[in-house]
This record gives structure tokens, sequence and C-alpha cells, in this order.
């Protein structure tokens, strides 16, 4: 048995099984217990009943994307199991744990060439009073994984401390007897110990993340309609932005919400809100009205498989059009990509950041993958990036709103302010802010508002770049984490390959990417579209100055970094 | 109205900015203007503690022609932005300026909820029963024979009674004006922003181009013969048996308005932290 920098583990069962939270007690032991950690979750339309499966990946460094196959898979039953087959593979060293009265393990086990040993966890857990199939489940998954009952016991006595002593201790008896029936079977791989580290650590959702970034960026206002998979965003915010002088308000529709942000800020109160594409399909409008009006607002847009209702359950990078070209009129605007749960903190935050130093709407495209998966990281570090707008206070001159100033930010008076008074208006307008059809009025306003966004010194966030090989992946989102762990194995097999992932997608940035593409050779533009958008978006905007290939393919399967590197080692 | 410091000697005229109105001569939103500018003045508030919220339409160019501070927004959608607003900005005055075509058919469910919601805002629809600024097409309140060219022979559709829907929808202060009228539409506007929570004043305003007829307006309003209930069934009974001339405030309520606690709690960023820590 060798010692293996990452292990994957998934549980599946019918719904009420308790699947979701087995994995979520060893994803809270074995992140308390050093190793870094990336947990999803896979489940049919239903609300409750039907089928649930918990996948999770375990490893000694940051976990960013799924593994192409799992190490271990347990079946607590398998009634509707064939439904997320493929996202769950099996191969020939794979331990499959099945209960022999939970129905047939599906194709995808059985053909895998896996190894499948029946333990019989529901009749187990009927010989312990109160006792839960998904408890014995957990035993097994500690004693192969390498954990103590008494370990897996800390969590949950916390989480059923308001259900009794006999809840806790059905608990302990069911882990006790798993971990006895797991004596003696083997898992080929073992995880390696997580190397020490002193930092703090977190466990939290890309959504989470998300949201504490918008607060920490000075967002204090909220405007909410629920959709998947962006609604987590919104229930944290509620009590978060309570407890910090701010307000969450309900509203009655998309278009309502948008409109909310615009007047929140408008009057001074950085604002967001958090939707999914059917959502900003609903809310472009009025992001074209913070355009022309420069009212500063954040967007998040969690992106799932459309078109339409699409697959809103499952992760797509397909809103890249709509967020960039979606607006009416010449409307240049900021479009920002978080690329991990941790960085989706990092992204949102800076996105306010821009958004209010340049007064206008940020989109931020997280997608589903990372919005609601749960990750075991290190504390992200602090970062200085506090929403501050340029707000006007001297009124000695009649006040110009959209002042032709240099940069092409102008100071914006905050309702209150004597002096002041202007009306934000959708129409074209003047510097004073007065409607005008005048030409030299029109063209003054369109340059000031490219010119602000365009002369800004974005920095080195604008994207992440690693390595210097001769071929070049170009990426972005949450696929940023398979195209590096792809890219460290091609490194294994003799390849270097440079990633490129910018995390600002507009304004465009041709001469930083120019600069990052110095010496390439090839280029592989890697995308979740069925369409190749980022790859269009590419050509149309950027210098690629190396032959390219494209690989993209819709959801809702999650790209691999397997994928990937098959895809980097077919160009050498 | 939130609790402002009395100005002594506001004239209309303080309130009035320097543009020339877009309206056609005669429109009845130069009298809703008119009217605007005598309640700021009769209220004493500093300009700049008033905002005026709009959607698209004729009506909704009303914000730049007060020294107000303003929100000429997109169609629709005024009083959302003005509910974004009003609740991170509890200490500004805020009046929400609509049309029947603005507010009641592309704005109807924001009208709705804004009533339910009941925000300290005074929302204010000037009727000319017409889509004016696109040149003549019906509204929800236009008469089902009324002929347009995109309508020939008229919608055949009955018209909706939004002083009947902002009643059952929750709205906490219901009064009609006419135009025409413009210091008993200032008197009426002064009690709508003095009251606590959603007040709506549909304001009778002809469109001297493209509904003439409204002309005759002036002969058919009236003074409500019955004062003001606070009676939501009485209130429902009147109103929809009314034939939609009568003027003045028709309901008051008592509701408590939606205003929720903002600045309140002011904890370190750092114990947002907790949710994540193990």
């Amino acid at each position: 048995m060798t010692a293996s920098p990452s292990i994957s583990i998934a549980i599946i069962g019918s719904g009420g099984s308790g699947a979701l939270t087995t994995v979520n007690f060893l994803l809270e032991v074995a992140s308390s217990a050093g190793w870094h950690g990336l947990f999803t979750r896979t489940l049919g339309p239903q609300i409750r009943g039907g089928e649930a499966a918990g996948l999770l990946r375990l490893a000694v460094h940051p976990v960013d994307c799924p593994p192409d196959q799992f190490d271990l898979i347990i079946g607590i039953d398998w009634l509707n199991a064939h439904r997320f087959g493929a996202e769950i593979k099996a191969g020939p060293k794979t331990l499959v744990i099945s209960d022999p009265r939970g129905g047939e393990p599906p194709p995808m086990v059985t053909q895998s060439g896996a190894h499948v040993v029946e333990i019989p966890m529901k009749e187990m857990a009927k010989s312990i009073s109160g006792g839960r199939p998904n408890m014995i489940a957990l035993g097994i998954a500690s004693r192969l994984l390498g954990f103590t009952v008494e370990q897996m016991l800390a969590p949950i006595a916390k989480q059923l401390s308001g259900k009794g002593a006999a809840a806790i201790e059905a608990s302990r008896a069911g882990i006790k007897a798993g971990f006895a029936a797991a004596a003696g079977i083997k898992l080929d791989v073992k995880l390696a110990a997580p190397s020490p580290s002193d930092a703090r650590r977190w466990l939290l959702s890309g959504n989470e993340a998300t949201a504490l970034g918008a607060i920490r960026g000075g967002v204090r206002f909220a405007a909410a309609y629920p959709i998947t998979p962006a609604t987590e965003i919104l229930e944290w915010l509620s009590p978060s932005l309570a407890k910090v002088g701010g307000i969450l308000l309900q509203a009655e529709d998309e278009l309502a919400a948008i409109n909310m942000i615009i007047g929140s800020s408008y009057g001074g109160t950085p604002a967001l809100t958090a939707t999914s594409g059917p959502g900003l399909s609903l809310m472009i409008e009025a992001i074209g009205l913070a355009t022309a009006s420069e009212i500063p607002i954040v967007v998040v847009d969690v992106m799932r498989g459309g078109p339409s209702t699409g697959i809103p359950t499952k992760s797509e990078q397909t809103d890249l059009n709509i967020a960039i070209y979606g607006l009416h009129g010449d409307a240049p605007h900021l479009v920002l990509a978080p690329q991990s749960v941790a960085d989706c903190l990092f992204t949102t935050q800076w996105a306010t950041y821009l958004a209010e130093a340049l007064q206008t709407p940020a989109i931020v495209l997280s997608d589903q993958f990372m919005g609601q998966a749960r990750a075991a990281i290190e504390r992200p570090a602090d970062v200085a990036f506090i929403g501050a707008r340029a707000v006007a206070t001297d009124m000695s001159s009649a006040y110009k709103r959209y002042a032709l100033a240099p940069g092409g930010v102008s100071a914006m008076a905050i309702p209150g302010t004597p002096g002041g008074q202007y009306t934000a208006d959708g129409l074209t307008h003047s510097e004073f802010g007065i409607p005008t059809s005048s030409a030299a009025d029109h063209l003054a306003q369109l340059d000031k508002r490219r010119d602000k966004l365009e002369r800004f010194n974005y920095g080195d966030h604008w994207a992440s770049i690693e390595g210097s090989g001769e071929l070049a992946l170009i990426t972005w989102g949450s696929l940023t984490g398979a195209a590096r762990e792809a890219v460290g194995r091609a490194a294994a097999d003799g390849v270097d390959v440079r990633v490129i992932a910018p995390r600002l997608l507009a304004p465009v940035q041709p001469e930083r990417l120019a600069a990052a593409l110095d010496g390439v050779k090839r280029i592989l533009v890697v995308e979740q579209t069925h369409s190749g958008q980022f790859h269009r978006y590419l050509r149309a905007h950027y210098d690629l100055p190396a032959p390219v290939r494209a690989f993209h393919r819709p959801g809702p399967l999650p790209i691999t970094a397997g994928e990937i590197h098959r895809a980097i080692m077919d160009w050498r | 109205m939130s609790s402002v410091t009395t100005r002594l000697a506001c004239k209309p005229g303080d309130y009035k900015s320097d543009l020339k109105p877009i309206w056609c001569p005669g429109c009845g939103d130069y009298h809703v203007l008119m009217s605007f500018t005598r309640a700021f003045a009769k209220l004493g508030l500093p300009p700049e503690q008033i905002t005026v919220v709009s959607g698209i339409g004729c009506s909704s160019r009303i914000p730049a022609y007060t020294s107000c501070y303003g929100f000429h927004g997109v169609h629709g959608r005024s009083l959302a932005l003005a509910a974004g607003l009003k609740v991170t900005r509890p200490d500004l005055t805020v009046v929400v300026a609509s049309g029947d075509g603005d507010g009641y058919s592309i704005g109807g469910n924001h009208f709705l909820h804004a009533c339910r919601r009941n925000i300290d805002m005074t929302y204010v629809v000037m009727d000319n029963r017409i889509y004016g600024m696109t040149k003549g097409q019906p509204s929800p309140t236009t008469e089902p024979e009324f002929d347009t060219a995109l309508t020939p022979g008229g919608t055949g559709v009955a018209p909706f009674h939004p002083l009947v829907v902002a009643l059952a929808s929750g709205a906490n202060f219901i009064a009609r004006c006419f135009s025409g009228q413009p210091n008993e539409t200032a008197d009426v506007l002064v009690e709508a922003i003095k009251h606590p929570g959603f007040s709506f004043v549909e304001i009778l305003s002809p469109c001297v181009t493209f509904r003439p007829d409204e002309q005759d307006w002036k002969e058919q309003v009236r003074p409500a013969p019955v004062a003001a209930t606070n009676d939501q069934g009485k209130a429902a009974r009147r109103l929809m048996t009314d034939d939609g001339f009568n003027l003045g405030i028709l309901y008051r309520g008592n509701r408590a308005p939606f205003q929720p606690a903002i600045g309140v709690s002011s904890i370190d960023l750092s114990e947002l932290e907790k949710d994540f820590e193990l």
C-alpha cells in the first residue's frame, strides 16, 4: 500500500439515509486533523427523498477539483444510484462497500472491476437501539481511512447535543459496529499524513466565502430573490449583514432585487444581489441603468446549466456571454470570476472594491461547483480591498455629477448633501446629469465610462499565472483547480505547461495577456461550455500568438483533471 | 415622513429646477409639478432631504424638474429602487412618481408588493389612461372601447381599479386628486408624505394630445362625499362603487411601516469568521 497525497470517497444513499451528513462528518474530522478537503453533493431535483451522494476528496494540499475516480464507494443503498453513475467513476482499485439489502450496485460499479465487499449496514443498525445505517457507514469509512471512533464522535456529539445522550450513544454504537465490521478489509491507498501547519482552518462553501467577501469589501445592503444554486449566499448574508449594521431585503422578483440595490447604492450604501442565469437575464436591463447612471453595484451569478431553466443543480460556465455582452448599448462594466472556494472570498471582495472605486456594476461569475462545494481550507489572508467611492463634498461651484474628470471617475453626491442635488438618469446626459441627445455629450460620456475602466490599474490580481512551458493552458473560473492538477500530472510526465486563468474578464487586458503568453508555441483553451464561449471571447479580444486548440464540453458532469491532462498530452 | 428640521420661508420656487419640461402645452403634469413644489414648501423640507424616484414615461420626467435629489430609472421599477433607497436611508423623504403605464402595467407586480411591504414613502401615479410618450397606446386604465392604432376599435378589455388593488394589497393611505386643482392636490400630498407607511396618491392628469376628451374631467370630478375611513371594509365598498371621480383622502390605515433595523449592531468583521472556524 502506498501513501497517496489525496483520497476520494463517495457515500450513496436514498434521501433521508444521512449519506450527506456522514460525508460532512468525515470532512470535519479530516480537516481538524490537518487535511484539506472538498465536499460536493449530487442529488436529483427532489426536495426530500430520492437519491443523494456525498463526494469527498481529502488531500495534503488544497483541493479545488473533483477526482477522476473514487477510491472508496459506500452504498448504503443503490435505489437510484444509476442517475449519477457517470459522476461516480470506479476502477479496478476501487473498494465498494455494499449493503446486500440495498439493491444491486449500478453497472458503473459492477463493470469497473472494483472490489465489492458486502456489509449488512441496515441490519446492523437495526440491532442498535436508535441505530442508523449511515453511522455504520461512518464507522467503516473511519477505519478504512485511518480515523478512530473517538475522533468521529467529537463533531457528532456537538451536532446531536440538543438530542440527548441516547442519540449520541446510538451514534457511538453504530460507528463502533461499522468500525469492527471493516476489520480485515483493505483499501488500496492510504492518505499521506498532512504537513504540520499553524494556520487557522476554515470549513465553508464557495457561496459563504462569496458572501463574506462582499461584507469585507463593504457591502451593507443585499436584495434577495431565491434561486438555485445562489440562495446560500443570501441566506448567510441575512443574519450576517444584520450583525454588521446592514440589511437584507427579500424582493418580489429579480427585477426588483437589482433595482433595490441600485437604490441603496445611490443612497450611499454599497449593495449586492446574488442570482443564477435566469435571474441574471431579468436583471440585465437595470445593470445597464447602473452603468449609465454610474452607480456601483455587485451582482453575483452562480452559474448553472443553461439555457432556460437548464440544470439548476449542476455547474456550467455558460453565462460568460451574457455577463460580458448582455447589456444593450455600449455599456462597459466589470466582469470577474473566482477560481476556487477560497478565491470566492477574495474575488468578491475585490469586485466590491472595484465597483465602488469605478462607480460601475461588477458581475461576479461564480458557479454551482464551487458555490455549493464545502471546502476545508486554511484561513485566507486578509486583503486591503475595502470599497470607497469618490464622494462629492465640496459644493462651492455648481456641482457636475458626471464631470469629465481625469481618469473618468467623477465624485458622487450622496442624497442629503446640500448643494449636491442631481437626478441620476438612464437617459444620455450632460456633465450635470441633464438629459440630452447631443452628439458631443453622448460621445463624452461614453468615453468617460470607457476610460475609467480601461485606464485603471488592476495589478497582478487580474489573473493567476503559473509555470513557463511552451504550451499555455488558458482557462477560467472553477476549472482553474482541475487545470492546475492536470498541469501537475503533465509535469510528472515531463511536459511543462503554463496556466493562465484571468480573474478579470472585463475590461479585457490585452497587454497583460500578451506578456503572459510571451514565448508560447501552443495554446490550449479549456472551459465548460458546449459552444466554446471563452474560446470565442479570447479570439475576439486578444492576440493569440500561437496555434490554438480548444477543449470544451457542457455540464452537468464536472470536467476532471484527467480529461484536461489527456487534452494536454494529446497536443505535445 | 422622517423627522426633519423645518426651515422658515420655504417657497415653492425653491423646489423647482431650471429645466424646461418636455411636456406638451396644457399637460396635466405641469400642475402636478406645481403641487409637488407647493407640498414640499408647506412641509418645509430641505430639498436635499427629498429624493424623487421615477421610471419611464411622461410623468416620470418629473424628478429633474425639481431641485431635489432624483432618480430617473428604468421602466416600471421605480418602487423597487425607492425601497432599496428608503430602507437604507430612512432619514430621507422618498416620493415616487409614475404613470398608468409605468406603474400599473410594466410595474404592476412592484405596485402590489410595495403596498404590502408598507415602507414609509409616497407613491404618486399620474393617470391619464394612455401611453403618451409612445404616442397613444392603451394602458391598464384605458376604457375598453377607446380606439387606438395599436387596438383598432378598442381593447375590449375592462380597465383595472388601482385604488382597489392598492387597498387589497395593503397600502396605508389612499387618495385621489385632480391635476387641475393644484392647491388641493398639494394638501393631499402633504398628508400623504406625513402619513407613516406606504401612501398611494392617484392624480387624474389629462393628456391633452392623445386624450383631449379628458379636458372634461374638470366637470366630472367632485370632492368625495364622505370623509376618509380607516376601515378597510368600508373603504373597499366605497372604492369598488365609485365612478373614479371622487377626490380626496379615501383611506387612512394604521399599519406600522416596515423598516428593518439598520446600523444598530456593528460587531468586528472577524466575528463573522466564527461561522467557518473549526
